[in-house]
C-alpha cells in the first residue's frame, strides 16, 4: 500500500493520474504531460514534492560532522546557502544525492530522495556518532511544494513580502508565504528559475490553493512527475536510481567537481575516491571506463532506460533515462557509453531489436536564456 | 469516464474495430481509455499496407512520454489501409481516438473470434480502474 502526501486529495481533485513512486502514491500528471511540461518552460508549473526527505542535523559540530558524513565540505557553506552533494559508501559508490542547506550557524536541512532518505537518516546518525551533533529525520512532519518556471518568481512574490530579488540560486530563507511559515529555497530539478517551498504537513493544501490563485492569471499549472522526468533530462539532471546508483561513484557519473578531497580530515569514501579522482587525472579517460553522455535519436522511437546502446552491432553500453524532448522535437537520453566507443562514433540504442542511430551530444539539452 | 461507442467492438488489448457489419473490412485503433492511460502519444507504427495478419499478433507500436505498448491485430486478415495522417502526427490517438486517430484497416480473412461488446468492454475497463 502506498503512502499518500498531505496534498493527496488536492490532486484527486483535479483528476490526476496517480502512480506508485518509491513507495508514495503521487501525482504522474494531471492532464497532458507536454502541457505541463511546456507551461513550465515558458510560464510556471506547480508540484507536489512532499515525497522527498527532510533530514536536521543540528548542534555545535553538525558542519564537522557533515563534513565526515559527505563528499562535500559543508561546514565551509555559508548560512543561508545550498550545496548539491552526495552520500557514498566506503568503496565511494553512491547512496544518494542530496541537498544541504545551511539554516542557521549550528543547523544544517538534508534533502534526500523519497527511496533513500531512511538510509540517509541512519547513515548520518552513525557517522554523526563521535561528533557534538543531533540527526532528526521530520520528513513525516514536511510537505515539500516547488513552483518552477520563468513566471514563479512573480508568482510567489504575491504571496510573501520576502526578499526573492536577493535569494540566489542554492540559496535559501525562512519566510511567510500566504501566512505560513516556510523555508522558501531558490532550487529545482527542471532547468529553470524556481522555488521549492517547505512546510508543515497541514500548510500544504492552503499554500497549494494560495500558489494557484497566485498564478492563475500567470499560466501557472499543476505538473506531475512525468514532466518532471522530462524536464530534469532536458536539463542533464541525474535521478537517482538511473543515473547515479550505488555502482558508481560520483567521477563515473561525470560529478566528480562534487567531492571535496582538498576539505580537511577524513570522510566516508575519501580514500577510495582519491584513487578515482587521480585515474581520471592521471590515465586520462581510460579506455575501459565508460561516461555519461546525452544522445539524441535521429528517428523518432525513444531509447528508454535500460536499452543497450550499440556500436556496429556490438554493446557499448546502456541507457540510463530516455523520453521525447518538447525542446529539441526529438528523442533523448543519457547514457553510460565506453570511452572509446563515444570518441569514434556511430552510435546506435538497440530499441526493441532494431538499432536507431543515435548522436552524442554535450549536456545538457536544454538550457534556459537568463 | 473516457467514451465507449456502443457501435464498436472492442478487445481485452483496449483496442477498437469499426465495420463488422457493413462489410469485409474493419478500421482498428486504440480506445479513449487506452489513449488516457498511455498519455501524450508521441510515436505509432502501423503495419505495411498488404501485410497478412493473424488476430492476436503484435503488428506495430504505440510510445508516449512514459511508455511503449504493441498493437495487436484484433483480427485474421490482410492490410489494406494505414493511417499516414497518424503516423505524421501520433497526438490524434489522444484528441481524436476513434475518429482521425484510426490506426489502419484490414480485410477480414476469417470470422472475428473474441471480440467484446461495449458492454463487455466497460466492464473490463471499470475492473482495471
Amino acid at each position: 500500500m502506498s503512502r499518500s502526501t498531505p496534498l493527496h486529495e488536492v490532486h484527486e481533485a483535479l483528476g490526476a493520474t496517480l502512480t506508485d513512486f518509491a513507495g508514495w502514491l503521487m501525482p504522474l500528471r494531471y492532464g497532458s504531460e507536454s502541457v505541463e511540461h511546456n507551461a513550465v518552460r515558458t510560464a510556471a508549473g506547480l508540484f507536489d514534492l512532499s515525497h522527498m526527505g527532510e533530514i536536521f542535523v543540528t548542534g555545535p559540530q553538525a558542519g564537522e560532522a557533515l563534513d565526515h558524513a559527505l563528499v562535500g565540505w559543508l561546514s565551509a557553506l555559508d548560512t543561508g546557502r545550498a550545496r548539491y552533494t552526495m552520500i557514498v559508501d566506503g568503496d565511494g559508490h553512491v547512496l544518494d544525492d542530496l541537498i544541504v542547506y545551511r539554516l542557521a550557524p549550528e543547523e544544517f536541512l538534508v534533502v534526500a530522495n523519497a527511496a533513500n532518505y531512511p538510509m540517509v537518516a541512519r547513515e548520518l546518525t552513525e557517522r554523526a556518532g563521535a561528533y557534538d551533533a543531533r540527526v532528526e529525520d521530520r520528513s513525516e512532519s514536511f510537505a515539500l511544494v516547488a513552483v518552477q518556471g520563468p513566471n514563479s518568481a512573480e508568482i510567489l512574490a504575491k504571496l510573501t513580502e520576502a526578499d526573492l530579488d536577493g535569494l540566489k540560486y542554492y540559496a535559501g530563507l525562512p519566510a511567510t508565504v500566504a501566512g505560513f511559515e516556510a523555508l522558501i529555497a531558490r532550487t529545482g530539478y527542471t532547468g529553470e528559475d524556481g522555488f521549492e517551498l517547505f512546510v508543515r504537513n497541514e500548510d500544504a493544501v492552503p499554500l497549494w490553493n494560495a500558489l494557484s490563485e497566485a498564478g492563475a492569471g500567470l499560466g501557472l499549472r499543476p505538473a506531475g512527475l512525468s514532466a518532471r522526468d522530462t524536464l530534469r533530462l532536458e536539463a542533464g539532471m541525474p535521478l537517482y536510481g538511473n543515473e547515479l546508483t550505488a555502482e558508481q561513484t560520483p567521477f563515473d557519473a561525470g560529478l566528480g567537481r562534487v567531492v571535496r578531497l582538498d576539505k580537511p580530515g577524513d570522510f566516508v569514501g575519501r580514500a577510495a575516491l582519491a584513487v578515482r579522482a587521480a585515474q581520471d587525472q592521471e590515465a586520462g579517460p581510460g579506455a575501459d571506463t565508460r561516461r555519461l553522455v546525452g544522445l539524441v535519436a535521429r528517428g523518432r522511437r525513444v531509447p528508454r532506460h535500460g536499452y543497450p546502446v550499440t556500436r556496429d552491432g556490438v554493446v557499448v553500453g546502456e541507457v540510463t533515462s530516455g523520453a521525447p524532448s518538447q525542446s529539441l522535437g526529438k528523442p533523448i537520453a543519457m547514457a553510460y557509453v565506453s570511452r572509446g566507443a563515444v570518441e569514434a562514433g556511430g552510435l546506435a540504442v538497440d530499441i526493441r531489436g532494431s538499432h536507431e542511430p543515435v548522436d552524442v551530444v554535450d549536456l545538457p539539452f536544454y538550457r534556459r536564456s537568463k | 469516464m473516457s467514451s465507449i461507442p456502443e457501435d464498436l467492438s472492442y478487445t481485452k488489448e483496449h483496442e477498437w474495430v469499426a465495420g463488422l457489419d457493413d462489410g469485409r473490412t474493419v478500421t482498428v485503433g486504440v480506445t479513449a481509455y487506452a489513449a488516457e492511460q498511455l498519455g501524450d502519444v508521441v510515436y505509432v507504427q502501423v503495419p505495411e499496407v498488404g501485410a497478412a495478419v493473424t488476430a492476436g499478433d503484435a503488428v506495430g507500436e504505440v510510445e508516449s512520454t512514459k511508455s511503449v505498448s504493441d498493437i495487436f491485430a484484433p483480427v485474421t486478415g490482410e492490410i489494406v489501409e494505414v493511417n499516414a495522417a497518424v503516423v505524421d502526427d501520433p497526438s490524434l490517438v489522444n484528441s481524436d481516438p476513434y475518429g482521425e486517430g484510426w490506426l489502419f484497416r484490414v480485410q477480414i480473412g476469417e470470422e472475428p473470434e473474441d471480440l467484446l461488446t461495449s458492454a463487455e468492454y466497460t466492464s473490463l475497463t471499470t475492473a482495471e480502474s
